[in-house]
């Protein structure tokens, strides 16, 4: 895409408004619309501009396709770990009142963490599977 | 064209102040499924030899299906009825405690992840199945032609 300088530009601009904006939707999603789930898909969107303006090679050198396979198993265990912790803290499977000193804040504390390895698995997850499509050869 | 029909759903949700899934809406269906039927289009042949063949007992059972979920639907209670079972099982509990006993303002947020946190643990769950699927599906076939 080295011919199209508007496009180029433009997407240098975008792209860091739009990974500041999934950061913002990742962490503000108790206060205002988002959460997890919308976050990580505007960050793969990001970088999926990226790999379609400067060719998926270019974009695999800035997250390639087993960082992306390891994250998506990472979000998982945060998530799948923060349950494991309600129980090691005396709760339930996934109750967040046990995770710190009074309930309000255990909640915010599981609800933030959840939130991350949801976030954490949709980014990476989206972005592994355009990568498969892409780099398949018939 | 599925990107446009999700953008305006998408808009559709603003107007009924479902910010939430009008955001979830407009990343995923008009962002990242285009793209991603984009590239699966990029792998695909143009041409696919059809197989013109009917087959009788696929279209009785769909066709029966398709009666007993019409049928079904006759008992469900009417559009937007205050008094239907969901308005009134744990919604309002939902409404009216959730701040007290989460303390998050958002109440998407606090159903999604803490009362319902079982339920999203199975969404990244299949996400994450969905991932392995891809990738296995993709490779297999890679290997066999190699």
């Amino acid at each position: 895409m080295k011919k199209n300088p508007i496009l180029r530009e433009t997407s240098h601009l975008l792209i860091p408004a739009i990974l500041l904006f999934a950061l913002y939707v990742q962490f503000h999603g108790d206060y205002g619309p988002g959460g997890g789930f919308q976050a990580g898909v505007i960050f793969a969107s990001a970088i999926i501009l990226y790999a379609l303006l400067h060719g998926v090679k270019r974009a695999e050198q800035v997250v390639s396709l087993n960082l992306a396979k390891t994250c998506a198993a990472c979000g998982l265990l945060l998530y799948a770990g923060v349950g494991v912790f309600g129980i090691l803290w005396g709760g339930n499977y996934l109750d967040f009142n046990v995770l710190a000193h009074d309930p309000i804040h255990g909640q915010h504390w599981g609800i933030l963490l959840i939130e991350l390895g949801v976030g954490l698995t949709v980014a990476s997850v989206v972005l592994a599977i355009f990568y498969a499509f892409t780099k398949f050869k018939k | 064209m599925g990107g446009m029909y999700s953008l305006i759903s998408a808009i559709l949700f603003v107007v009924l102040d479902a910010v939430d899934v009008a955001f979830t809406e407009a990343a995923v269906g008009a962002g990242i499924s285009t793209v991603l039927f984009l590239s699966a289009f990029s792998i695909t042949g143009k041409h696919h030899e059809l197989k013109r063949k009917s087959h009788l007992p696929a279209l009785l059972i769909v066709l029966t299906t398709g009666a007993a979920l019409i049928y079904s639907t006759l008992d469900m209670p009417a559009f937007s009825d205050p008094q239907a079972p969901i308005h009134q099982h744990v919604a309002p509990h939902y409404i009216e405690e959730s701040y007290a006993e989460i303390g998050v303002p958002n109440l998407v947020t606090s159903v999604l992840a803490s009362y319902r946190s079982f339920d999203t643990l199975g969404e990244v769950t299949v996400v994450f199945t969905a991932l392995i699927a891809v990738l296995l599906l993709l490779g297999a076939i890679r290997e066999n032609e190699e």
